[in-house]
């Protein structure tokens, strides 16, 4: 109330506001600054202690402050109040969406889908490899990763920061299987699948009565236990030195990729080697399990167990006295979240023709569960944005060779990424703490599908 | 009354720790009526439904429900039976929409007979109907009561348990909430057993009520009986109706 009273009297009270805010702000960071900045405890050339006075240093650095804070009173702030204001007053009226706005699924599905053919069209063939491999391809797993975490994080709300060790049981069940009995990709693909889904529930059962912090610490613990075991386990896994050597995925035994093959790729369609025909059918078998994901996310939600799924998020309590038997709903979400995990495992084993326990550390989980806080828990959409901005970011990272031009020749860029993430994080959550997409779609309607307004259906912030 | 009662609690004993909540309490409700349980703040009224519904568990004694014994019960196995519950604290699920969380209600039949006990809980409570897309935490406390109810009613109940519904509501909703209590009893016949503060409008509602003290039922009568008995006026019902 009273800012607004202040604001409604003019022009001038506002300048005096800023000044005094700015005063006071000038005052604070002097008190702050006078010993940390204004005097620098030093050694002479008698190795005595002297002080140094810094006053020239001291006195920018508040005029800064309250340059700063001056500028903000003035014109930020009254800025985003208007901006605020102009928001809610739009905001009940529902915007007629554009065609492109109403089907940009559909576009952006079709865009991946030609994302290769392009790459190929702009750079070549030997070109594009960099932008189908480093970055489809990349990208791709962690939207997949992410997406088959968000069932378990997203949906049920049981927070998991060991996903990483589906991942490792799918691709060491690849790695180990396909190395050892040679069998194809398409049987091991399931049978990783279904391993993960194996330890999902294994890991399920123990934690069925932990919620929150206490369920995160625990599958927290699990996923280092699992690679602690891959790493000392060297009979089986061979330890730290990883499995090489991990067959390559034919296309459903027509042809493969092996130079060395009667059946290369190369050879049956009489084309130029090359190893990009690999990278490029990869990508599309990622896209696929991608997209497979997203369907079954999509179609389960639908379905009773998909809605007690998002119903145990909310209320466990009041789950059970609607007669859902809460057990079983999360044993699902566990092993159907795994389940995807060990997909993208036996995958990432297969495009790397290598794994070792270094793939899977804790930081892979900890950024797989940042990409779906970030996207909005729960909106397949919004992580997509996330994993392209979070992984396709630090890849692009080392494309920006215009940086070393401001920061002298020595800089790397991609040796900040960790800390450009995490300032990106903060700036996301300040700006968005509901994620990229935090508005939910209903999944019941009454006869005919209704347009509601967002406005409506969205639970007020904070 | 020579049947059995519908619902009958036997000497039940639930502790917090060792802390004991509820000491021997006997409580029955018969088919079609509807049952009041009024008392103070900490009496054990809410203990006393939640044990019903098996958490926590009852430590000694019986609960039976329809002739099935349900005091060892997993609580969903509970609601199987077709007890259905509007809680306390409402616990409608907040990011759903009203719609989503009659869904949830009805999840027991896999929503056989959705579409037309929708249609029901809407003709009971019209308020929903309007609010249908909107999400359950955007509702008013008076229509989160209607949906806590309404989702309840969802499973097709042959009891129904309802905790303190006029908790924190304007008198007008409160009314509004009691004439469809009243209303389901009269039409559908459904058996309701009430918990409440507001001994009043209870007592009035009710066909039986129990008084409840530090755990223990200390009175037990008609409706009308309780409103008229001394005790229970100078207790609950004076220095203020409802």
């Amino acid at each position: 109330m009273e800012r607004t009273i202040s604001r409604n009297s003019g022009e001038s009270s506002l300048f005096a506001a800023a000044i005094r805010e700015s005063l006071f702000a000038g005052l604070i960071s002097l008190g702050l600054f006078i010993m940390l900045v204004g005097l620098k405890t030093d050694q002479n050339i008698r190795n005595e202690l002297v002080i140094e006075q810094r006053w020239g240093l001291l006195a920018s650095l508040v005029a800064l402050t309250m340059v700063g804070r001056f500028l903000y009173v003035l014109f930020v702030r009254p800025a985003l109040e208007r901006r605020k204001l102009q928001k809610a007053r739009v905001a009940p009226k529902a915007a007629e969406k554009s065609y492109l706005a109403r089907n940009w699924t559909k576009f952006a599905v079709l865009f991946l889908f030609i994302y290769p053919v392009l790459m190929v069209l702009m750079f070549g063939l030997q070109g594009s490899l960099k932008w189908v491999d480093n970055f489809g391809i990349q990208v791709l797993i962690y939207v997949m990763l992410a997406w088959g975490l968000n069932i378990v994080v997203g949906l049920a709300g049981l927070l998991d920061l060991g996903y990483v060790a589906f991942y490792a049981v799918g691709a060491y069940s690849y790695a180990l299987l396909g190395t050892q009995f040679g069998w194809s990709f398409w049987i091991l693909l399931p049978a990783a699948g279904l391993m993960a889904a194996f330890w999902g529930v294994i890991l399920g059962f123990p934690v069925l009565r932990l919620r929150g912090d206490y369920l995160a610490i625990v599958t927290l613990a699990f996923g280092e236990i699992i690679r602690l075991v891959i790493i000392n386990w060297r009979e089986v896994t061979n330890g730290a030195a990883g499995v090489s050597g991990i067959p390559k995925v034919t296309f459903f035994g027509l042809f493969d990729f092996n130079i060395s093959s009667p059946y290369y790729i190369a050879k049956v369609f009489d084309i130029a080697q090359s190893g990009v025909y690999y990278k490029i059918f990869l990508y599309y078998l990622i896209l696929l399990l991608a997209l497979l994901t997203a369907f079954v996310t999509i179609r389960l939600r639908r379905l009773p167990v998909g809605r007690a799924w998002e119903a145990l998020r909310e209320d466990e309590i009041a789950c059970r006295s609607l007669g859902i038997n809460t057990t079983n709903t999360k044993l699902t979400a566990f092993a159907i979240g795994a389940m995807f995990g060990g997909f993208a495992g036996a995958f990432f084993a297969a495009r790397q023709g290598f794994v070792s326990p270094e793939s899977f550390v804790f930081l892979e989980s900890a950024i797989i569960v940042a990409i779906v806080v970030l996207g909005g828990m729960g909106s397949l959409t919004g992580i997509a944005i996330a994993a392209l901005v979070t992984i396709g970011g630090t890849e692009i990272l080392r494309e920006m060779q215009f940086l070393k031009v401001i920061f002298g020749p020595d800089f790397t860029p991609e040796l900040y990424r960790m800390l450009l993430f995490g300032i990106a994080m903060v700036i996301v959550m300040v700006w968005k703490p509901r994620g990229f997409v935090s508005s939910r779609e209903p999944t019941a309607f009454l006869h005919e599908r209704k347009a509601v307004s967002s406005a409506f259906t969205k639970e007020g912030h904070g | 009354m020579a049947a059995k009662p519908l619902l009958q609690v036997e000497v039940v004993e639930t502790y917090y720790g060792n802390i004991r909540a509820l000491g021997g309490v006997d409580v029955a409700v018969n088919e079609g009526e509807i049952v009041a349980l009024i008392g103070a703040n900490g009496a054990g009224k809410s203990t006393l439904m939640m044990t019903i519904f098996g958490n926590p568990r009852a430590r000694a004694g019986t609960i039976t429900f329809a002739g099935t014994d349900i005091t060892h019960m997993p609580t969903h196995e509970i609601a199987r039976l077709r007890i259905a519950q509007s809680p306390e604290g409402r616990r409608i699920f907040p990011r759903m929409t009203v719609l989503e969380n009659l869904q949830m209600g009805a999840s027991l039949d896999n929503l056989q007979y959705f579409d037309e006990d929708v249609e029901k809980v809407f003709t009971l409570f019209p308020r929903l109907k309007e609010r249908m897309s909107q999400r359950g935490g955007t509702l008013s406390g008076g229509e989160q009561q209607m949906l806590s109810i309404g989702r309840a009613l969802m499973a097709r109940p042959k009891l129904l348990l309802l905790d303190e519904p006029s908790l924190g509501l304007a008198p007008l909703i409160v009314r509004q909430i009691f004439d469809a209590i009243r209303q389901l009893n009269k039409t559908e016949g459904l058996t309701v057993f009430l918990v409440e503060q507001n001994a009043f409008g209870a007592l009035k509602l009710a066909d039986r009520g129990y008084v409840m003290v530090n755990g223990r039922v200390t009175m037990s009568g008609s409706g009308r009986d309780l409103l008229a008995d001394p005790e229970v006026r100078a207790a609950y019902l004076e220095g203020g109706r409802h």
